[in-house]
């Protein structure tokens, strides 16, 4: 296999418009005749499912929650940034283009992160126009903060909850072509298969979360807008029902799968306080432009924080990154946490967490001013761990939050598969090894909204498709082989539940694929994954019926591919000697133990191509050629 | 601090949308306080599966507060007794050693059950396809900060943007009405100028979906409000009451 990133030629900042003009259009009348599949319904899959359905496409969109309005991009906090540069600080297309590159730590695409830069701008307009209730300044413009890794205020927001808001938008834009019959909309549906005929993506076998019943769906393209898989490591920020299984049964079916190993670890979350947990919270990282973060500079201090002086405190990111302070980037800000909690200056009962002290910020703007920008965060803190935060500083631990990894894919967002696209978080193009703050939500917009619409006409309209229909073969075949796992899940009839096989594996990536990673311990946690695996087959349970409302089967098979992916992110992590953005391999690492890359070796993007079900995947290099950036030591000094 | 707790849950257990479902009885050892509501299931669920029983099908998603896929009756409370809570967000520091809990699933006539403590709340997608957007089509749109929109009226109408659509406020209302959940949208699109074009035709069709979904009507009893988690106002039931008689009378200003 040849990858090919379609990359158009011409300077960098002319490229999109270029390609636009080259793709081929499909003419007006002959939309109507394309049904287009799009899964998923977060800001990627609910804007790029309306804007074809606005378009004249028929569309079918599903999703695995109860309704299109709760895909986890609804729990974004903090914004979304453009280069609009209302504020007159010098910010640009350029300026938002060379950030994202430098803080993806030079391991992204230049025409890709070009022109997310350039949409980015767009993207507000639309929102806006859709009734986005954004953050005003009390001249009725639009207000702007900064945000983890920007010197300049480009994030747009809506109090904390600028996903809840982005998404409604998309939502209501959903909703309105479902309304107009443009879109057939399935909810409660799990994506167990992608169908392929003549090497093409051509449908999708579905199961109906309520009756239990496999369903097939042809259409002349497929697109995944499925989300990460931050859900390996079990405890994370994501939602419950976030999984890598539509992304790796399309790697199964022959998408390649692109840097697995990159995962971002954010570091503001509530810390870990039980082995129930199921899940972590996040705190906005827009915290860290009031808050200060610091621990005692005694290990083993078990003062209460306000009985500490200053003196005895050590503001470890003020001190070690002037410029930046307590607003590096979410991988240093992160790693930065675990090296002083494993010196044991951590603080809190398990000794797993840092202080982030609002105090400063309460005396200098008054509480008033603290409680209206972050108020719904500290009262979620104070929900869940009964300490007011406006008191007494409030505790963070970094926990798994995003995937950079994804289903590789080209300059159209298509990955391997011809007509199989992928967009927003399930595919890895524009975040390089780090993504910075308010990039996701960015991203996902811009891929739905203003990339697919055209791409996928492009492909349409220059690709012969032959006439496929629910009958044909191949989603016989599909169908079949969904009908056998699900079989042989329920038959295990075992005795550990699917949860307690979740947490195990979780804990071995977490330890040994985590915030940072060494060889020896690569290879061991290869061992363990596949010993829990085999244990898996003989031992889990999963009560209930087949053709039933069954959450504890839907989890299984989640937990199943799980099992699988994770080896593929431990063999990714094994074949990227080096370490950049939140790849942190211990070996490679400066005098101040920052990520040392080594551009000679590894600056390509690694894509991973299954060979079958006990073979070693085959990995292919696209390399990354860099024309209009220098590559440069990150240093948020 | 954190100690452990012993529960008796009466939790409805339903098979299916055409079964009569009952309450059962569980005890709930070695419960953390620490836990949250959803947490507290899941252990029961563990247990319960290792008893080879049927565990119990209950809605949750983000398990932050956001995404409104949770929720349940809770000795009588729509996602429980904490204000401005959702069931995710509730933890069992709220409740005492030696407590009876009882769980029932969110009831409406337009909310049908479909396992245990799942309900159908797809007529709120309904009720927002008759007109809870704008419309506009991606790509037309002029530059952000070419409309001026007052600090103040943006910050209300993002407390009306904040509704989940949980459906706590038709379980919370003695007639099922989903009269906050409309108003909620129809305030924050009314408020803004970008919304007022549609909205005397938003107001007027999404009450009619509202109707035709067997929702009951809003009698004021203020039982929507007292359980929102998200603590929307029912001055947005005033609102939507205001931009309907408006709407009525042809006045689209």
């Amino acid at each position: 296999m040849q990858l090919d990133a379609h990359i158009p030629s011409g300077p960098l900042a002319d490229k999109w418009d270029q390609h636009r003009f080259d793709l081929k259009l499909v003419n007006p009348a002959n939309k109507r005749k394309y049904t287009i599949i799009v899964v998923g319904t977060g800001l990627a899959g609910g804007s790029a499912a309306a804007s074809l359905a606005e378009l004249g496409y028929h569309v079918k969109s599903f999703c695995i929650q109860d309704s299109p309005r709760r895909a986890h991009s609804i729990a974004a906090q903090g914004g979304i940034n453009a280069a609009k540069n209302y504020q007159n600080e010098g910010d640009s297309i350029w300026r938002l283009f060379y950030d994202t590159i430098k803080g993806g730590d030079f391991r992204s695409r230049e025409a890709n992160v070009y022109r997310l830069a350039q949409i980015s701008n767009n993207i507000i307009d639309q929102c806006v126009a859709q009734g986005v209730p954004f953050a005003r300044d009390y001249g009725g413009l639009l207000a702007n903060r900064s945000f983890g890794g920007a010197q300049v205020s480009r994030t747009f927001y809506a109090r904390g909850q600028t996903g809840q808001q982005l998404l409604l938008g998309a939502y209501s834009a959903l909703m309105r072509q479902v309304a107009a019959k443009s879109v057939e909309m399935y909810p409660r549906r799990e994506l167990l298969d992608i169908v392929l005929t003549n090497g093409q993506a051509r449908g999708i076998i579905t199961r109906n979360l309520v009756s239990g019943k496999l369903e097939r769906h042809a259409g002349h393209a497929v697109v995944l807008c499925t989300g990460g898989y931050g859900n390996v490591y079990y405890l994370s920020t994501n939602a419950m029902a976030c999984n890598v299984s539509a992304t790796y049964r399309a790697y199964k079916k022959g998408a390649c799968f692109a840097n697995p190993c990159f995962t971002q670890i954010h570091p503001t979350c509530i810390p870990v306080h039980g082995t129930y947990q199921s899940k972590l919270t996040l705190m906005s990282e827009s915290l860290r432009n009031d808050g200060r973060v610091w621990i005692p500079k005694k290990p083993g201090d078990k003062r209460r924080p306000q009985d500490i002086p200053e003196s005895e405190r050590e503001y470890y990111l003020e001190n070690k990154y002037p410029s930046f302070g307590n607003l590096v980037p979410r991988d240093v800000a992160s790693r930065n946490a675990k090296e002083r909690c494993d010196q044991g200056k951590g603080v809190g009962e398990t000794g797993l967490a840092v202080y982030l002290d609002f105090k400063d910020a309460i005396e200098r703007d008054g509480r008033d001013v603290i409680e209206k920008k972050y108020g719904n965060l500290f009262q979620m803190y104070e929900k869940i761990t009964a300490d007011n935060p406006y008191e007494t500083p409030m505790m963070i631990y970094p926990a798994v939050h995003y995937t950079m990894g994804g289903l590789w894919v080209d300059y159209n967002l298509m990955s391997t598969i011809p007509g199989l696209f992928v967009a927003g978080e399930a595919n890895f193009s524009d975040h390089g090894a780090n993504r910075l703050g308010a990039s996701a939500l960015m991203q996902g917009l811009a891929d739905g909204y203003f990339v697919l619409p055209y791409t996928i006409g492009g492909y349409l309209a220059g690709t012969e498709l032959e006439s496929v229909s629910e009958d044909h073969t191949s989603f016989g075949d599909a169908e079949s082989a969904v009908n056998e796992f699900i079989a042989k899940l329920m038959a295990v009839n075992g005795k550990r539940t699917v949860d307690g096989f979740h947490r195990s594996l979780g804990q071995i990536i977490w330890d040994y694929c985590g915030m940072s990673r060494n060889n020896a311990g690569l290879e061991e946690a290869r061992t363990k994954i596949q010993a829990l695996r085999s244990e898996f087959w003989e031992n889990v349970i999963v009560p209930g019926e087949e053709a039933d409302f069954n959450q504890s089967l839907e989890k299984a098979g989640r937990v199943a591919d799980f099992l699988e992916f994770g080896e593929l992110m431990i063999l990714d992590a094994l074949a990227r000697q080096e370490s950049c953005g939140g790849h942190f391999n211990e070996a490679y690492q400066t005098e101040e133990n920052e990520a040392l890359r080594n551009d000679d070796a590894y600056c390509h993007v690694s894509a991973w191509e299954y060979k079958g079900p006990n073979e070693e995947p085959q990995m292919h290099k696209e390399p990354l050629v860099f024309e209009n950036v220098k590559l440069s030591q990150r240093s948020y000094k | 601090m954190t100690k452990d707790i012993r529960l008796t849950l009466k939790i409805w257990r339903q098979e299916g949308p055409d079964t009569k479902g009952r309450l059962e009885t569980y005890s709930a050892d070695g419960i953390s306080t620490d836990m949250s509501f959803l947490e507290m299931l899941d252990v029961v669920n563990e247990r319960l599966t290792l008893e080879a029983k049927q565990p119990i099908a209950f809605d949750y998603d983000c398990r932050e507060g956001i995404c409104g896929q949770c929720g349940c009756v809770v000795n009588g409370r729509a996602h429980g007794p904490e204000k401005a809570t959702t069931l995710c967000q509730l933890h069992m520091r709220q409740f005492s050693d030696g407590d009876t809990i009882v769980i029932e699933p969110f009831r409406a006539r337009a909310f049908k059950v479909i396992k245990d403590l799942v309900v159908d709340r797809s007529p709120f997608d309904k009720i927002i396809q008759a007109g809870g957007y704008i419309s506009a089509n991606t790509g037309g749109a002029q530059d952000a900060n070419t409309i001026l929109i007052p600090q103040d009226t943006a910050e209300k109408a993002m407390d009306a943007a904040a509704c989940i659509g949980c459906g706590a406020c038709v379980a919370a209302c003695p007639n099922a009405s989903a009269m906050l959940f409309v108003s909620a949208k129809v305030s924050h699109l009314a408020l803004l100028p970008q919304g007022r074009p549609e909205a005397p035709i938003r107001v007027q069709a999404m009450l009619h979906a509202m109707d035709q979904l067997c929702f009951g009507n809003c009698s004021n009893e203020r039982e929507c409000e007292a359980d929102c988690p998200k603590e929307i106002s029912i001055v947005n039931i005033a609102r939507l009451n205001r931009e309907y008689i408006k709407a009525g009378l042809g006045y689209s200003g």
